[in-house]
C-alpha cells in the first residue's frame, strides 16, 4: 500500500485549550521555535558576559578582583562550550530550523510535533544543568572547551570533581535533545512538502538547515560516545582515555588509556560541528540576500551541490585541529590536503553570494548590512582557516590568538551577523510588526566595525606568537609591551560591542508594541513562509487549505512580470496544471530510491 | 541514480505542479519508519565509534583479552528467538489476520527480556570472578559496549510494551500494523549489533 | 551606499594595517632555526589570500555602490553562469594547490627528522619543565611515569645501563648547541603541555603514555623563552623555561657541569648531624627548634621540607633572593655564606627538616570563607588542599608556618620583589599566581584560612 504522504493528510494538530498549553507545553513548532531562540539567546547572554570578563582581565590584568586564574579558565571554558553548543547549534536548528522548516515547505507543523516539544524541553534541562555547575563545589570546569582528558579530570583545572561531570551530562542530555528535534526536522523536510515542492525548489535556509541537521545526527554520536567514556573513567576508574599519570606527586589509578583518541573522537563530532553553524547560516544569508537583492540566488544548484559537498567533507578534515597533538605526523598530509579541498565549494560559495549582488537591485535595509557584512567577515575568516589548515603553517600558529581571531571572526562574528540578518529579516514574520530600522542600522554599525577592531589586530598577535589561555601574558623575551597596548584595544573594542547589543534587545522589545504593522510580505518575498494568510501564522499555519507550489523560491525581477518578484504559490494560469509538457518518470514519482 | 538526476535540474526552467495532483514525500513509506530508519543509522554511528574506539584501545600494550563467559552463547539464542517471534508477528500482522498475533509479538518481548537477564547475569558473574568495570579495558568496554546496548532494547521494549497494551485491550491489528513492523525492525537492527559485537568481543 | 565605503575604507585599513604592523612589533618574532621554509610558506599564504581579500572585498564593495537601489531600475534575472563557475573553481583551485603544494613539501621535511640530529628529552609536568641529555653513550635510558619518585623525577629505569650517563637538567633552563640539527623527545608525567619556542617556529604537544618529537636546527645564539601552549591547568600561564642557543664550546662547558643520573642517584644522603653546630647562628632569628621569631623576623623552619630549605638557601647565598626592595633577605643573605660547600647546605637542610613541627602562633586574621575561596580555587593545586605542598609542584608547606611570612612573601611577590631573578626558577610562577589576591586584605584573608588547616 502507498502511503498517503503526509501533507495530504488532514495533519492531527494538537490545538491548545489554555494559556499553559499555548505558550508552555506548546506543539507549535512556532512556539517552540520561540522558545528555543529565547533560551538560547539568554545563555548567549551569560557567555557574550563571560567573554567581557575575560577581556577585561587581559586588557587591564591585575586590576580586576573578581578574575583569578581559576575563574578565567572557567569563564574560557563555558564561554566557549556554551557559544558553540548551548547557543549557535540550539538557535539555528532549534530556533530558526523550527520555525522556518514548515512554513518554508508549507506544512501545518513538523511531523512529531510531541517529540519536537519534548526536544526543547530536555534542551532547557541540559541548559539548566550546565548553569548549575556555576553553583556546585569547585564551580564549573575549566578545561577549556575541548575537555581534553586526563587534565578535564585532574586536581590542577577548575571544577575537576563536579564541574565537568555536569558538562559532560549536560551534554549528554544535549544530545538527546538535539536527536529528537534533529529526527522531526529531517523527517519533516523529506516527507511533509506540500503539492509541487520538489526539493530542488526548497529555498536554501531548508537546504541548510536539512544539511546541518544530518551532520548533526552524525557527529553528535562522536561527542556521546566520547563523553560517555570520559564518564566512565571519572567515576568508574576505568582508563578509555586516562594514562597513567601523576596527580599532585601522587600516581593515579589508571594506566594506557589514550588521550589522543579522545581529540580523535572530540574533533570527528568537532569539525562538522563548525558546519552545523555555519551550513544554516549558508543558507538563510543567501535567502536574505536574494530577496534583498530583488535577484535570484545565483546558481542555485551550484549552492545546493556546495552545501552537499562541504556537508561531506567536513567528515574527513577534523585532525587538522591536531596537527601538533602527538598523532602520528603522517596524518598531516592527508589532513591539510582535504582541508584545503573543503575551500573550493566554500569558495564557490562566497563568489555566488557577490554574484547574486551583481546586477541586483540592492535594498540596503537592516537585515541586508548584515548579511552583506557577513561576506565580508566570511572572506576575512574563510581566508584565515587556509593558514591554520595548511598543516605546516600551523606549526607556528596553532594555540596562538591567531587560533582565537580566526575561529572567532569564522565561526562567531559571520554566523552572528547571519542570525541578526536572520532575526531582522524574518521578525516581521514572527511579530507582525516592524523594528525600528535606524536603531538596527545603529546596531548593524557597532557590531561589524567593533568585531573587527577587535578580531583584525588579533591575528597580529598570534603572528607575533602570543599564546591562547593564557590568564596574564607575564614576562618573556619576545612580547613588547605594545601588545600588551593592543590588548587593552582590544578590550575596549570588545566592551564596546558587548555594550551595544543592548541596540538589539531594545529594539525587538520597544518594536513588539511599537513597531508599524507588517502586513504579510513587507520585503516582497517569493519563498513560502511570507505566504501564510494570517502574520504571525496561527497554528496550522495555512487556514483551511495547504498551499500549492509552481515554482522556485527566487523568482525575482521575472522579465515581463507585472512585480519584482512571484511567489512560489502563484500559478503561471489561474488554473492549477501539473506540468504535462515536461513531465519525467523519474521526478515526478517518489524517490524511494534515494 | 534519480537522486543525482533530481538534485541537477534546474528548477528555474519548469514551472507549475511537479509530481501529479497529489503532495509526494521522499519516501513512499510512513514518517515514522523514516525518522526510525534516520535513528538507526545516528545509533550505527555510535556503536560504530566505540567499535573504532575499541580496536584503537586494543593496539595499546595493556590490553588483556576477556574469556567470554558461556552464557553468552545463551544469550544469544534468546535474542535471535526474539528476533524471529516479532518477525512471524510482522507477517501475522502483513495478512491483517489476528491468529497467534499475540502470543508472536508478546512472546517476542519477553524473550528480549530473557535475554536481559542473562546479560545482567553474565555481569554478576564477571564481576564475583573479579572482572571488575576498572579492571582491564577489554572488561570496560564489555560493560560499556553491553550496557548500551541492553539500554536499546529497554528503549524498545517500553515502545513494545505499549504496544501489546494496546493489543491485549483488543486494538485491531492494522491499528498497531505500524508499530509492530517498527519494533521489529528496531529487533533485527539489535540483533546484528549484538551479533557484530559479540563476534568482535569473542575474537579479541 | 555607506556601506559601500565602509568596506573599501576596511580593506584599505587592513592593508595599511598590515604593512604597519612590523613597526609596532607585532609580526613574528626573529627566527632563530633552520625553518625558513615555513616563513616562507607563510609568505606565500599571505600573498594569495591578503590578493584574494582585497579583490573579492573591492568587488563586493563595487557592486553594493553600483547596484543599490534606484528607482524604476530592475535586477537582471540570471539563474546561473555554469561557465562562469566553472572558471572561478579552476582558478580557485590553483590558488589553493599553489599554498597546499609547498606546504606539504615543508612538512615532509619536518617530520623525517634528518641523519646526524643529536636527541634530547623534554619532560612537562604541571607546572615546569626538566631536561634529559643522553650523555655519552648518545642513547637515552629508558624511562616511564610509573617509576617516578621525588629522587628520581624522570622516571628512569635504574637497572637500563644506557641511562646512566644521561644528563639531568630539573631545572626549567636548558641549553642547546648552534648549527646542530636536533630531535627532541617530548614526555609528560601528567597532563597534555605543548613544547613552544616561537623563534624556532615549531611545536608539539606532550602526551601522557607516549613520546612525540619535533626537530630544529638553532642557528642564532641567544635565549629564548619555551611556553606551554596547550592548556594545561590553571598554572598552564606560568609554566616557562628558557633555551639557551650557544656555541659549541659554551655547550660542551655547561653540559659538562651538570650531573648524570647515576650520580643524582649515588649522592650520597644528607647528614642532618653532620652541620648541626652552625644551626646556632640561625637560632638567633628562627629559633632553637626552628620556631620562628616575628620581632626579628625569622619565619619558622621547622616542618618545611628538606628540598624546599635546600633550595631557598642557594637562592640566598647566589642573591637570587635577598635582593632590591628585600630587607630582610638582605640580612639573610651574609648569613648563608657561612655553609661553605653544597653539602652544607643540604645538611642543614635535612637538619630543619628534622627539627619538630609544632603549628606557628596566630599573629593573622581575615575573612576565613572568603580565605577558603580563594585558597581552594587557585592555591590548592599546587600547595594540596591541606597545605602540606609537594615536591612535584614545588611548593612549600604552607599549613602551620608563620602566617605573617605568608602575608609578608606574597606582598613581595606582588610587588615583584621576590620571583623575578631569573635564576628563581619557580619564584616566578608565583608572580603570576599571586594575583589571585588582589590585595593585602585578600592576602590575610588567605592567610588566615591557611590557619585553620594546622
Amino acid at each position: 500500500m502507498a502511503y498517503l504522504p503526509l501533507a495530504d493528510q488532514e495533519q492531527e494538530l494538537h490545538h491548545p485549550h489554555s494559556w499553559v498549553t499555548k505558550y508552555v507545553w506548546s506543539q507549535d513548532h512556532k512556539v517552540i521555535a520561540i522558545q528555543y531562540g529565547g533560551t538560547a539567546i539568554a545563555v548567549g547572554c551569560v557567555a557574550l558576559v563571560l567573554s567581557l570578563l575575560m577581556r577585561m582581565q587581559l586588557g587591564f590584568p591585575e586590576s580586576f578582583d573578581f578574575m583569578d586564574p581559576n575563574s578565567y579558565y572557567q569563564s574560557v571554558t563555558m564561554h566557549g562550550m556554551i557559544m558553540v553548543v548551548y547557543l549557535l547549534t540550539a538557535l539555528f536548528l532549534g530556533g530558526f530550523g523550527n520555525y522556518l522548516i514548515p512554513l518554508m515547505v508549507g506544512a501545518r507543523d513538523m511531523v512529531f510535533p510531541f517529540l519536537n516539544m519534548l526536544s526543547y524541553w530536555v534542551y532547557l534541562l541540559s541548559v539548566l544543568i550546565l548553569m548549575a555547575s556555576f553553583f556546585v563545589d569547585g564551580g564549573p570546569t575549566g578545561a577549556g572547551w575541548t575537555l581534553y582528558p586526563p587534565q578535564a579530570a585532574m586536581a590542577g583545572t577548575p571544577g575537576h570533581d563536579m564541574g565537568i561531570i555536569l558538562m559532560l551530562v549536560s551534554l549528554v542530555v544535549f544530545i538527546v535533545a538535539f536527536t529528537m528535534g534533529g529526527l522531526n526536522y529531517v523527517t519533516t523536510v523529506l516527507q511533509g512538502r506540500c503539492r509541487g515542492l520538489t526539493m530542488m525548489r526548497l529555498p536554501l535556509s531548508v537546504w541548510g538547515i536539512f544539511v546541518a541537521t544530518i551532520l548533526g545526527l552524525f557527529a553528535f554520536p562522536a561527542l556521546l560516545v566520547s563523553a560517555i567514556m570520559m564518564i566512565f573513567d571519572t567515576l568508574l576508574g576505568t582508563s578509555f582515555f586516562m594514562p597513567a599519570v601523576i596527580e599532585s606527586g601522587t600516581p593515579l589509578d589508571h594506566n594506557g588509556g589514550s588521550p589522543i583518541l579522545f581529540q580523535h573522537l572530540f574533533w570527528f563530532f568537532g569539525h562538522p560541528e563548525v558546519y552545523i553553524v555555519a551550513l544554516p547560516a549558508f543558507g538563510l544569508v543567501s535567502d536574505v540576500l536574494s530577496t534583498h537583492a530583488r535577484k535570484n540566488i545565483f546558481g542555485y544548484r551550484m549552492m545546493v551541490w556546495a552545501i552537499i559537498a562541504i556537508g561531506g567533507l567536513s567528515f574527513v578534515v577534523w585532525a587538522h585541529h591536531m596537527y601538533v597533538s602527538g598523532m602520528h605526523p603522517y596524518f598531516g598530509f592527508f589532513f591539510a590536503t582535504t582541508t584545503l579541498i573543503i575551500a573550493v565549494p566554500t569558495a564557490l560559495k562566497v563568489y555566488n553570494w557577490v554574484l547574486t549582488l551583481w546586477e541586483g537591485n540592492i535594498r540596503l535595509n537592516a537585515p541586508m548590512y548584515f548579511a552583506i557584512g557577513f561576506i565580508f567577515t566570511f572572506i576575512h575568516g574563510g581566508l584565515t582557516g587556509l593558514f591554520l589548515g595548511n598543516v605546516v603553517i600551523d606549526l607556528p600558529l596553532s594555540d596562538t590568538y591567531f587560533v582565537v581571531a580566526h575561529f572567532h571572526m569564522v565561526m562567531g562574528v559571520s554566523p552572528v551577523l547571519v542570525l541578526f540578518a536572520a532575526l531582522y529579516h524574518w521578525y516581521p514574520k514572527i511579530t507582525g510588526r516592524m523594528f525600528h530600522s535606524g536603531m538596527a542600522k545603529l546596531h548593524f554599525w557597532c557590531t561589524f566595525l567593533g568585531t573587527y577592531a577587535i578580531y583584525l589586530p588579533m591575528h597580529y598577535l598570534g603572528f607575533l606568537g602570543v599564546p591562547r589561555r593564557y590568564y596574564a601574558l607575564g614576562t618573556t623575551d619576545f612580547i613588547p609591551q605594545s601588545a600588551q597596548d593592543l590588548n587593552t584595544a582590544i578590550t575596549i573594542a570588545a566592551l564596546f560591542v558587548g555594550t551595544s547589543q543592548l541596540l538589539f534587545f531594545i529594539n525587538i522589545f520597544w518594536s513588539l508594541r511599537n513597531g508599524k504593522k507588517a502586513g504579510g510580505n513587507p520585503w516582497g518575498s517569493a519563498s513560502l513562509e511570507w505566504q501564510t494568510p494570517d502574520t504571525p501564522p496561527i497554528h496550522g499555519n495555512w487556514g483551511d487549505e495547504l498551499p500549492t507550489v509552481y515554482r522556485w523560491a527566487y523568482d525575482y525581477s521575472v522579465p515581463g512580470a507585472h512585480e519584482d518578484f512571484i511567489s512560489q504559490n502563484t500559478p503561471e494560469s489561474a488554473e492549477p496544471t501539473v506540468d504535462e509538457q515536461h513531465f519525467d518518470p523519474d521526478i515526478d514519482q517518489p524517490l524511494a530510491d534515494v | 541514480m534519480s537522486f543525482i538526476k533530481n538534485i541537477a535540474v534546474k528548477p528555474w526552467e519548469r514551472k507549475g505542479i511537479i509530481g501529479g495532483l497529489r503532495p509526494v514525500g521522499t519516501f513512499d513509506t510512513a514518517p515514522e519508519k523514516v525518522a526510525l530508519v534516520f535513528f538507526l543509522v545516528v545509533a550505527s554511528v555510535v556503536f560504530s565509534l566505540f567499535t573504532v574506539s575499541y580496536i584503537i584501545r586494543m593496539e595499546l600494550p595493556d590490553w588483556r583479552p576477556l574469556s567470554d563467559p558461556a552464557q553468552l552463547w545463551l544469550n544469544t539464542g534468546l535474542l535471535v528467538i526474539s528476533s524471529i517471534l516479532l518477525q512471524w508477528a510482522r507477517t501475522i500482522v502483513q495478512t491483517e489476520a489476528r491468529k497467534h498475533l499475540i502470543s508472536a509479538f508478546i512472546g517476542g518481548g519477553v524473550f528480549a527480556i530473557l535475554f536481559i537477564a542473562g546479560q545482567m547475569n553474565t555481569w554478576q558473574d564477571l564481576q564475583a570472578t573479579g572482572n571488575y568495570i576498572n579492571a582491564n579495558p577489554a572488561t570496560s568496554f564489555f560493560f560499556l559496549l553491553t550496557g548500551l546496548h541492553a539500554l536499546h532494547l529497554l528503549g524498545g521494549l517500553w515502545v513494545w510494551s505499549k504496544s501489546s497494551i494496546r493489543l491485549i485491550a483488543g486494538s485491531k491489528p492494522e491499528e498497531i500494523k505500524l508499530s509492530i513492523e517498527l519494533c521489529t525492525l528496531y529487533w533485527h537492527f539489535l540483533l546484528i549489533v549484538w551479533l557484530a559485537m559479540f563476534a568482535m568481543l569473542a575474537n579479541t | 551606499m555607506a556601506l559601500a565605503v565602509a568596506i573599501f575604507l576596511l580593506v584599505v585599513g587592513s592593508i595599511f594595517f598590515h604593512f604597519a604592523v612590523p613597526y609596532f612589533g607585532w609580526w613574528f618574532t626573529d627566527i632563530a632555526a633552520d625553518w625558513g621554509s615555513i616563513d616562507f610558506t607563510i609568505t606565500v599564504t599571505v600573498i594569495v589570500t591578503g590578493t584574494v581579500f582585497v579583490l573579492l572585498n573591492l568587488f563586493l564593495a563595487y557592486c553594493v555602490y553600483k547596484f543599490r537601489e534606484k528607482e524604476g531600475h530592475k535586477a537582471v534575472y540570471e539563474p546561473e553562469n555554469a561557465k562562469l563557475e566553472v572558471w572561478l573553481s579552476v582558478i580557485t583551485s590553483i590558488g589553493v594547490i599553489a599554498m597546499l603544494a609547498p606546504g606539504l613539501f615543508v612538512w615532509a621535511t619536518f617530520v623525517n627528522v634528518p641523519e646526524g640530529a643529536t636527541e634530547y628529552e623534554v619532560m612537562g609536568q604541571q607546572w615546569q619543565w626538566a631536561f634529559r641529555y643522553p650523555g655519552a653513550d648518545g642513547q637515552l635510558g629508558f624511562a616511564d611515569t610509573a617509576l617516578v619518585t621525588e629522587s628520581n623525577p624522570f622516571g628512569v629505569n635504574l637497572d637500563d645501563p644506557r641511562g646512566q650517563d644521561d644528563v639531568v637538567v630539573t631545572g626549567p633552563e636548558m641549553h642547546l648547541p648552534i648549527n646542530q640539527p636536533v630531535k627532541a623527545n617530548l614526555r609528560s608525567n601528567d597532563v597534555l603541555h605543548n613544547y613552544t619556542v616561537p623563534q624556532f617556529r615549531v611545536k608539539m604537544d606532550l602526551v601522557p603514555g607516549l613520546v612525540s618529537y619535533l626537530w630544529f636546527d638553532p642557528n642564532k645564539v641567544g635565549r629564548y623563552d619555551i611556553l606551554c601552549e596547550e592548556l594545561c591547568g590553571i598554572g598552564h600561564f606560568v609554566m616557562r623555561g628558557s633555551v639557551v642557543v650557544d656555541t659549541q664550546e659554551d655547550f660542551d662547558t655547561w653540559i659538562a657541569n651538570q650531573p648524570t643520573f647515576a650520580e643524582t642517584q649515588s649522592r650520597i644522603a644528607a647528614n642532618p648531624a653532620a652541620d648541626q653546630a652552625q644551626y646556632a647562628l640561625c637560632a638567633t632569628c628562627h629559633g632553637a627548634a626552628g620556631e620562628g621569631n616575628q620581632s626579628l623576623n625569622g619565619p619558622k623552619l621547622a616542618g618545611q621540607s628538606a628540598w624546599y630549605i635546600e633550595r631557598q638557601l642557594n637562592y640566598f647565598k647566589n642573591g637570587v633572593r635577598g635582593g632590591e626592595g628585600d630587607t630582610n633577605g638582605a640580612v639573610m643573605a651574609p648569613m648563608v655564606q657561612t655553609l661553605a660547600t653544597d653539602d652544607a647546605v643540604r645538611n642543614m637542610a635535612a637538619y630543619i627538616a628534622s627539627l619538630p613541627d609544632t603549628p606557628a602562633p596566630t599573629t593573622v586574621t581575615g575573612d576565613i570563607d572568603n580565605g577558603y575561596d580563594i585558597y581552594d580555587r587557585n592555591c590548592a593545586a599546587c600547595h594540596l588542599d591541606d597545605g602540606s605542598g609537594t615536591w612535584y609542584t614545588d611548593a612549600p608547606a604552607l599549613a602551620g608556618m608563620s602566617d605573617w611570612y605568608f602575608v609578608t612573601q606574597i606582598s613581595n611577590f606582588r610587588a615583584g620583589i621576590r620571583g623575578l631573578h631569573r635564576g628563581d626558577n619557580y619564584g616566578g610562577q608565583m608572580v603570576g599566581m599571586a594575583t589571585a589576591m588582589s590585595g593585602i586584605k585578600e592576602i590575610q584573608d588567605v592567610a588566615a584560612y591557611i590557619n585553620t588547616l594546622k
